[in-house]
């Protein structure tokens, strides 16, 4: 029994096991290999960080319209500010800039409606985007219906350009990714064979030489009065160089889908599509959503290499913009710029992808 | 409920098309003659396009003489030179830098990635941080970071950026010097093969003695010290037979030494930093895959730290680690193909660019160009296989 004995009353931790300092102690100054690294890093750290915000922020010059308005030693963004509509939309004429934007906002609108995952309707939002939204794109960019004057694709470019060939160079490769791999694993030996082989010569080959093809080559292969638009030459190039990695993708989330869960449908007298379409896919694709949002992103930043068989993609039009006259030697900017655009949509689709992950981290996973 | 009679006759068989093995027969018939009538048009369209163009097909256009230079070649090559030699040109200029990329990359990789695992927070930060700048911005545009915003404004040759009076760095490229190796150099290459093969009988000798005695050697200290000692003492004993041929500047150029073009260095540098992001996060993913209970179990033997990674850890993070890492590899090298934006001399570039407007052999221009990217592709593919038939798990 314990009568007069006062309890002793709790006390802070010591300092050196919470707070702050011991916080320095154990992550960076814990022992002399560490600390040794720790000043190394706040050395590499001040030597990028100081000219960085000098260059880009405290001596940059943000207003004006021409180039005499830079007339410090840090970052011009004049430049970019003076082109940014022809960053966003290309050489669009102005006038219709209004219907690219009503594209763009129907484009972000339906992403943010399918990434969310909280928003109702999601079948239906999926089979409009798929399937209305891109006849509405369309007509909205490329005109000549209901008194919408025509643009032609090669006025075409900028960030426009880049989201249009990524998302249809995706959606296109989608289903051919479905066939391929579905292909692949099949019993028949020569459809497999077929599938294996195209999916290894697309793999295999750099996209580039994948465009050169499409843009020389494909007008060799059709008939001559046929000619194809070079926005839809680079396009079909893409989803063929898309597809095949698609269909890895996908071929690995089927893998993922235990054995048994085909065999129980076959069992229930399922035919082979209803197997696939009922009971593995749906499985499956859930399980890929992240390996696609991965490829996605590694074909945004390859559809900058359209540039080189002459489209103006963002990078290709910023680049176009460096070598005008009037804005010589503001390189440097334009890069920046460019890569920071680049960076945002990654590096946000790479969070989303992980996020992902950790959500559907849940179930196979025995 | 009633059960039907089975009405089936015995004898009759089940019309063909419920029959799957003639259903599958019949459907790739049909995918091959699908895809033969395909082809058979491509072929038609081909041969009234080229007709109509007046192009003849066929690699006789390889032996006819280029008539245009190449301003990086390994092997000797001037515009009288044959497109056969351009093709020889480029493919070489695809794989030193493709080989250099990959020895960089893999460099920076192992570091970045390691360092991203570090205990010290500031030093996983910046891993991090460089991981996630350099992934997310497209391969193209940090080539022409490095060309255009960077190479392409540095100083004219006289006003080089010099390091100790042996190297230089200006607006036409990097110059090194070049060693020129006298008569008695060959004995050190020499050495150093000899060295290699002595280091490897101690390993072998000293793991059998090792096995059977239970005593070792720091063999691989002895090695590292005859590899690299013995040559060194051979130089000096020789009386290092090698002179250094410094690049001077005479006129508006430097000449003499080693020159690096800046479309070269460009190329390496993105290709390097860039995969490299991509190897880092390999191998972070690697080391994490072991899981824990391996290094407590190791540790548990009184294993030294060293030892626990060199046996337990590395050897298994390996095998998770080697097919995306030579994955990346292959990436890489299709990836240098890229050189042909800002003009650095590699197959795409001189072979299935300047070649091709040059003839308007398309077909046989770019079917050449992707059969070496293939090739490549497939060999290593086929290492890949042997790699992972070697170390996979047995298990059950």
């Amino acid at each position: 029994m314990i009568h007069n004995q006062t309890i002793i009353k709790e006390r802070p931790a010591p300092s050196s096991a919470v707070g702050p300092v011991a916080w320095l102690r154990t992550n960076l100054f814990n022992g002399p290999v560490n600390t040794l690294f720790t000043l190394i890093g706040l050395y590499i750290l001040y030597l990028l960080v100081v000219p960085t915000v000098q260059w880009a922020f405290i001596n940059a010059d943000w207003v004006g319209s021409t180039r005499d308005d830079c007339s410090r030693e840090g970052a011009c963004w004049v430049f970019i500010n003076a082109r940014f509509t022809q960053f966003i939309y290309g050489l669009y004429p102005r006038s219709e800039i209004w219907r690219a934007n009503i594209v763009f906002a129907g484009f972000f609108t339906l992403i943010a409606w399918l990434a969310i995952p909280r928003l109702p309707f999601k079948r239906w939002v999926a089979v409009f985007a798929l399937v209305g939204f891109p006849v509405i794109a369309y007509v909205l960019l490329h005109g000549g219906y209901f008194d919408l004057p025509r643009v032609s694709t090669h006025r075409w470019g900028g960030l426009m350009l880049t989201l249009l060939l990524a998302t249809v160079g995706m959606v296109g490769a989608l289903p051919i990714g479905i066939v391929l791999a579905l292909g692949r694993r099949s019993n028949m030996p020569i459809v497999k064979s077929f599938c294996v082989v195209f999916i290894e010569f697309w793999r295999g080959v750099p996209l580039i030489t994948v465009l050169f093809m499409a843009s020389v080559m494909l007008p060799l292969f059709l008939p001559s009065e046929m000619s194809v638009d070079r926005l839809v030459r680079a396009l079909i190039g893409l989803t063929l160089f898309q597809s095949a990695y698609m269909a890895e993708v996908i071929r690995g989330g089927l893998q993922a889908i235990p054995k048994g869960q085909e065999e129980a449908a076959a069992a229930l007298g399922m035919t082979y599509w209803k197997r696939m379409g009922l009971i593995v896919l749906p499985q499956a694709l859930k399980m890929m959503i992240p390996g696609i949002v991965n490829t996605f992103i590694s074909l945004f930043k390859d559809t900058t290499l359209v540039m080189i068989i002459g489209l103006f993609d963002l990078l290709g039009i910023v680049q176009a913009a460096l070598s005008d006259s009037r804005w010589l030697g503001f390189s440097l900017e334009g890069y920046v710029f460019a890569a920071f655009m680049f960076w945002v949509f990654c590096f946000s689709m790479s969070r989303y992808s992980q996020y992902l992950e950790r959500k559907l981290h849940t179930g196979h996973k025995r | 409920m009633s059960v039907r009679p089975n009405t089936r006759p015995a004898g009759h068989k089940p019309p063909f098309w419920r029959d799957r093995a003639k259903r599958a027969l019949i459907f790739q018939l049909l995918l091959v003659a699908a895809v033969a009538a395909f082809l058979l048009y491509i072929v038609g369209n081909v041969q009234d396009n080229l007709s109509a163009r007046g192009i003849t097909t066929g690699f006789g256009f390889l032996s006819n003489t280029a008539g245009f230079g190449i301003v990086q070649s390994l092997i000797d090559y001037s515009s009288q030179s044959t497109y056969g030699r351009t093709f020889l040109v480029g493919l070489l200029n695809t794989l030193l830098v493709g080989g250099l990329g990959v020895l960089a990359a893999t460099i920076i990789g192992f570091i970045v990635g390691i360092a991203r695992l570090s205990p010290n927070w500031l030093l996983a930060r910046l891993a991090n941080a460089y991981i996630e700048t350099f992934r997310n911005i497209p391969l193209l545009l940090q080539i022409f970071f490095w060309y255009y915003a960077v190479l392409r404004t540095l100083p004219s040759a006289r006003d080089s950026l010099a390091f100790g009076e042996v190297i230089f760095l200006n607006v036409r490229g990097l110059y090194l010097p070049e060693p020129l190796f006298e008569s008695g150099f060959g004995l050190i290459p020499a050495t150093f093969i000899l060295a290699i093969i002595a280091s490897i009988a101690l390993v072998i000798w000293n793991k059998r003695r090792h096995e059977a005695t239970g005593k070792r050697l720091p063999a691989y200290w002895i090695s590292f010290a005859l590899i690299f000692g013995l040559p060194l003492l051979v130089l000096v004993a020789t009386g290092v037979p090698i002179t250094w041929d410094i690049p001077e500047l005479r006129g508006f150029n430097f000449r003499g030494g080693i020159t690096i073009i800046p479309e070269f260095l460009a190329l390496w540098l993105a290709l390097s930093i860039y995969t490299a992001s991509f190897i880092a996060e390999i191998v972070r993913s690697g080391i994490q895959a072991i899981s824990h209970g391996q290094t407590e179990a190791a540790q548990a033997l009184s294993l030294p730290r060293n030892l626990v990674l060199r046996l337990v850890v590395i050897p298994q993070a390996l095998r998770v680690i080697i097919p995306p890492l030579t994955s990346q590899y292959l990436n890489l090298i299709k990836n240098s193909s890229l050189a042909t934006a800002i003009g650095y001399p590699d197959l795409v570039s001189v072979f299935a660019g300047t070649t091709l407007n040059q003839t308007g052999q398309a077909i046989e221009v770019i079917a050449m160009t992707m059969a070496v990217y293939l090739t490549i592709s497939l060999l290593v593919s086929m290492f890949m296989n042997w790699f992972n038939a070697r170390v996979a798990l047995v298990e059950r």
